[in-house]
C-alpha cells in the first residue's frame, strides 16, 4: 500500500476499501423484498457493509461455539448449532437446520406412525 | 424484472475472502460451511431490507434512507454493528461529495476547452480566408465568395 496518495486520494480508497460485497448484488437481493419501492444511496451502502459485518460475525461466533472444539474448521454444523442457540441468529434456523442421519429419520417417522395406528 | 435464482446469491470469492479475514490464521471452512454463510448473508439483507422498510413506512416514506437500515439493526439486535457503520458512513459520504467535486470540475473544464477550441478553429478559418484574398488580387479575374463568420 502507497504511502505517496494525497490525503483526498488516500481518503477515497479507503472507502473503496471500506465494502467489497458488490453494490449492485445487494440492491438486486433488497429490491426483491415486496413494498420497497426505492432505496437511497446511503441506505444501500449500509446494508451492503452491515452484510458483511453479519458474516464476519457468524463466522467467528460459530467457530468458537463449535462442538469439535479440538478441529480447526469451520464446519457447517457449527453454524446450526449457533442458529439454534443464538437469539440474534435465530432467524436462520430455517435456512440453516440441524441435520440427522436419515436412518435416525427413518426411525422416528416409524415411531410417529405406530402412534397413529387407528389411521 | 424475472431474478433467477444465482442472482440472489452473492458471489462466492468475497464471502470466503471476507470469511477468511474474520476467523483466525490457518482456520479451515468447508465448503457447505461457506455456502450455507452466504446463503445466510442473503437472509439477513432481506430481513434488513423488510425490517427497515417498515421504519420507512412508519414514517410515510417511500424512500429508504440511512436511519431505517440504522433503526433495523438495532430493531435486529445488532447493535454491536452500529458504531462501524457510521463510522464507514462518514467515509463514504465524504468520498461521495469528493468524487462529485470532481465529476463536476471535469465538466466545467471540458466545456472551457470546447470554447477555445472553436475560437482556435474560427482563427484558422479567418487566416484562411485572408491568404484566398490574397490570391484573388493576384488573380482578378476570379470572384471568389467570402465566407465571414457572424461571430
Amino acid at each position: 500500500m502507497s504511502q505517496t496518495n494525497s490525503g483526498k486520494h488516500s481518503q477515497a480508497s479507503e472507502a473503496k476499501k471500506a465494502i467489497s460485497l458488490p453494490i449492485s448484488r445487494v440492491r438486486l437481493i433488497m429490491k426483491s423484498s415486496p413494498d420497497v419501492s426505492s432505496i437511497n444511496q446511503d441506505a444501500l451502502f449500509l446494508t451492503t457493509k452491515a452484510t458483511e459485518l453479519f458474516v464476519q460475525h457468524l463466522a467467528l461466533t460459530s467457530f468458537n461455539n463449535r462442538s469439535q472444539t479440538e478441529a480447526n474448521t469451520l464446519n457447517y454444523s457449527d453454524l446450526a448449532k449457533t442458529a439454534e442457540e443464538s437469539d440474534t441468529f435465530h432467524f436462520l434456523t430455517d435456512i440453516l437446520p440441524k441435520k440427522i442421519l436419515a436412518q435416525d429419520y427413518l426411525k422416528s417417522l416409524e415411531q410417529m406412525q405406530d402412534e397413529d395406528s387407528d389411521f | 424484472m424475472a431474478e433467477r435464482p444465482e442472482d440472489l446469491n452473492l458471489p462466492n470469492a468475497v464471502i470466503t475472502r471476507i470469511i477468511k479475514e474474520a476467523l483466525p490464521d490457518g482456520v479451515n471452512v468447508s465448503k457447505e460451511a461457506r455456502r450455507a454463510i452466504s446463503q445466510a448473508a442473503s437472509v439477513f439483507v432481506l430481513y434488513a431490507t423488510s425490517c427497515a422498510n417498515n421504519f420507512a413506512m412508519k414514517a410515510k416514506r417511500k424512500t429508504l434512507n440511512a436511519g431505517d437500515v440504522l433503526a433495523a439493526m438495532e430493531e435486529m439486535e445488532f447493535e454491536r454493528f452500529l458504531e462501524p457503520l457510521r463510522d464507514a458512513l462518514e467515509v463514504y459520504k465524504k468520498d461521495q461529495r469528493g468524487r462529485k467535486e470532481v465529476s463536476e470540475q471535469k465538466r466545467r473544464d471540458k466545456e472551457r476547452k470546447a470554447d477555445s477550441e472553436n475560437d482556435k478553429s474560427r482563427e484558422e478559418e479567418e487566416e484562411e480566408e485572408e491568404e484566398e484574398q490574397q490570391r484573388m488580387e493576384e488573380e482578378p479575374e476570379e470572384e471568389a465568395e467570402e465566407e465571414e463568420d457572424d461571430n
